[in-house]
């Protein structure tokens, strides 16, 4: 099992490796260079100069690798240089803003998980009848409704029945969790619907196909009760596909809230990312960036280590 | 041709039927696509108002006989700018699902007929390609190309929505492509000297068009629903023009809370829309691979 963890951990690298060259080549293709876009960029003017210095000071006139080299060691080292907008260095940027948008990741996850395995399992149990109809039709929405719009129609559905409407600052959590989480779970449901969404779907078909295994019918011959085989036999072996989707699904969600941010003004990397894109600040896009890759990559592994704990024949092949 | 798998593809004659009569709700959702495809294609003669007219003296009113879905806080028809945003969801949709379900299927093919190291290479880049979230893929292209409208269109903001599905239908179609590779007749192919071209031509294009329209199919409803969250944040389609995530944001986002329906119907056309593309990919596959029923 070590070995196998190590192993994973180890393949990880080429990965970001090659995720940070790929960001680096994205901003650099660019048509003009940065120091121009922004010294000159909406009418302003620069002498040549002033650009010359500025992209000295940036490391800019510096050949590609070397920019490239210099660029992963600072990241390495958490320093991804400064924000071309604020001024204030990139990480601190993301340092204030990482916690509230992961906790209304993982909030969102964690409900979706809730709602998505008994709505997957009862789908496949009364499998084309109308309870699976029901659950299809919403799961099935679930993929069509935009988050952005789910969460205006959480606003506006609060703000008719309980006069509620996007706070201006939110609460720390370690401040006030109770309060903190009332407000963070609107956000956290509207961007986790799509989530439960395609985890309820997948439950669904491993569940079918869990069912028709030889030892569901040996559990039922044995004369145990029906819940007894779903709950003990056939959901615990329907799991692992599973839980490949809510891996992957997971860096999804971090896309949804780079919309569903704005919608509840929330101050998150989401936010920070659209206003880097906005006013292209692209030191800010290449950390974020990174930092979702990294991410995936992160739950990609997390997934990979959980199927080796779930099912013991994964870490010994 | 060995057909195999790709049942419903080669039998020409009373295909439709076939389809409309064994797949219901694919047959309901292909009939939602064909409405919204009329409206993009007779906008103009469907509606009474100009999709960009401003008009100051009806802001803000509330559905009646004369705006059924009331009007924006410039005064304009919410029912016709969403008549006329299903002109521009489809064609963005259309052209980025093809644009990527294209490039990313030809690629994977190519993958999978050389195999070996070829495919080692591209299968690496594709990981890597796939470690960033859809979204953030697409933005970063926005960010960096800028803007090229030909005919009304922007041909980046297309390109932008293409590129995050390469890598996806590149995974799906190499691996369609796999199971053709293994087939006697592509032994075949090569002990009789054709050429590599000929043989990915004639061979693996007619056998993997099956996954390639449900792929597609599934691609213009993430297309249409990444339209939308572009044009919602201000970085897609732009004003004036009419487009469903647009009509969400800017000026209209600001008062929503007093006049619903201006997000409720466009809201309404981005769900409903994805949704009859889903139902349709959904079915499409069930028809064309009972095999992968769930």
């Amino acid at each position: 099992m070590l070995r196998y963890a190590l192993g994973r951990i180890a393949l990880m690298v080429p990965t970001l490796l090659g995720v940070a060259l790929l960001t680096f080549i994205m901003i650099r293709v660019l048509p003009g260079d940065v120091v121009e876009l922004k010294l000159r960029g909406d009418g302003g003017r620069a002498t040549q100069e002033q650009i010359d210095l500025e992209r000295t000071r940036l490391g800019l006139d510096k050949p590609l690798p070397q920019q490239f080299f210099v660029w992963l060691k600072g990241a390495a080292t958490l320093d991804f240089g400064e924000s071309m907008w604020t001024g204030r260095p990139v990480s601190q940027e993301i340092g204030i803003r990482i916690g509230l948008t992961l906790q209304v990741a993982v909030m969102a996850a964690v409900v979706a998980v809730m709602i998505a395995i008994p709505l997957g399992t009862l789908s496949a149990l009364f499998r084309d009848g109308p309870v699976d109809w029901i659950i299809r039709v919403i799961t099935m929405s679930g993929l069509a409704v935009p988050s952005f719009w789910l969460g205006m129609l959480t606003i506006l559905g609060l703000l008719t029945l309980f006069r509620w409407s996007p706070p201006v600052t939110y609460v720390p959590f370690f401040q006030d969790p109770v309060h903190n989480i009332s407000q963070l779970i609107w956000p956290a449901l509207a961007v986790g619907f799509r989530y439960a969404a395609v985890v309820a779907r997948m439950v669904r078909s491993s569940i079918i196909e869990v069912m028709q295994e030889d030892y569901i019918r040996t559990a039922r011959a044995k004369g145990l009760s029906e819940f007894t085989v779903v709950a003990r036999h056939a959901i615990k072996n329907a799991m692992l596909p599973a839980v490949t989707v809510i891996g992957l699904e997971f860096a999804f969600l971090m896309g949804g809230l780079v919309v569903t941010e704005q919608v509840f003004n929330l101050n998150g990397i989401g936010r920070l990312f659209v206003d880097a894109v906005l006013r292209k600040d692209f030191m800010l896009i290449q950390a974020i960036v990174l930092l979702m890759a990294f991410i995936f990559v992160t739950t990609n592994l997390v997934v990979d280590l959980l199927y080796g704990v779930l099912d013991p024949r994964v870490g010994r092949r | 041709m060995a057909a195999g798998h790709v049942s419903g593809v080669g039998r020409r004659s009373g295909a439709v039927a076939d389809f409309l009569r064994s797949q219901p709700l694919g047959a309901f959702g292909l009939a939602f696509i064909l409405v919204m495809a009329f409206a993009a294609i007779f906008a103009d003669h469907i509606v009474r108002y100009d999709p960009e007219a401003i008009d100051f003296a009806s802001m803000l009113a509330p559905p009646s006989l004369e705006h059924p879905f009331g009007t924006d806080v410039f005064g304009r028809d919410i029912f016709t700018r969403i008549v006329y945003g299903a002109r521009t969801a489809l064609t963005i949709g259309f052209l980025s699902a093809f644009l990527g379900t294209t490039i990313g299927g030809l690629i994977g093919i190519v993958s999978a007929y050389f195999g070996g190291r070829v495919d080692l290479v591209v299968q690496r880049f594709v990981d890597i390609v796939l470690s960033f979230p859809i979204i953030v893929l697409a933005l970063v292209v926005v960010a960096v190309v800028g803007k090229t409208p030909v005919w009304g269109i922007d041909l980046n903001l297309v390109l932008a929505i293409a590129i995050p599905i390469i890598p996806r239908s590149c995974r799906v179609m190499r691996a369609a492509a796999m199971s053709v590779r293994s087939m006697p007749y592509i032994d075949a192919a090569r002990a009789g000297g054709y050429s590599s071209l000929w043989i990915v031509l004639r061979h693996f294009v007619p056998n993997v068009l099956a996954p390639y329209l449900i792929l597609f199919t599934a691609y213009v409803a993430q297309a249409i629903l990444l339209e939308a969250s572009l044009s919602f944040l201000g970085l897609g389609v732009t004003e004036p023009k009419p487009a469903w995530g647009l009509m969400l944001a800017g000026d209209n986002s600001n008062f929503y809370q007093e006049a619903p329906w201006m997000i409720l119907f466009p809201g309404l056309a981005i769900s409903l829309s994805v949704f009859a593309f889903n139902l349709f990919g959904d079915s499409l596959r069930d028809w064309l691979d009972p095999k992968f029923r769930t």
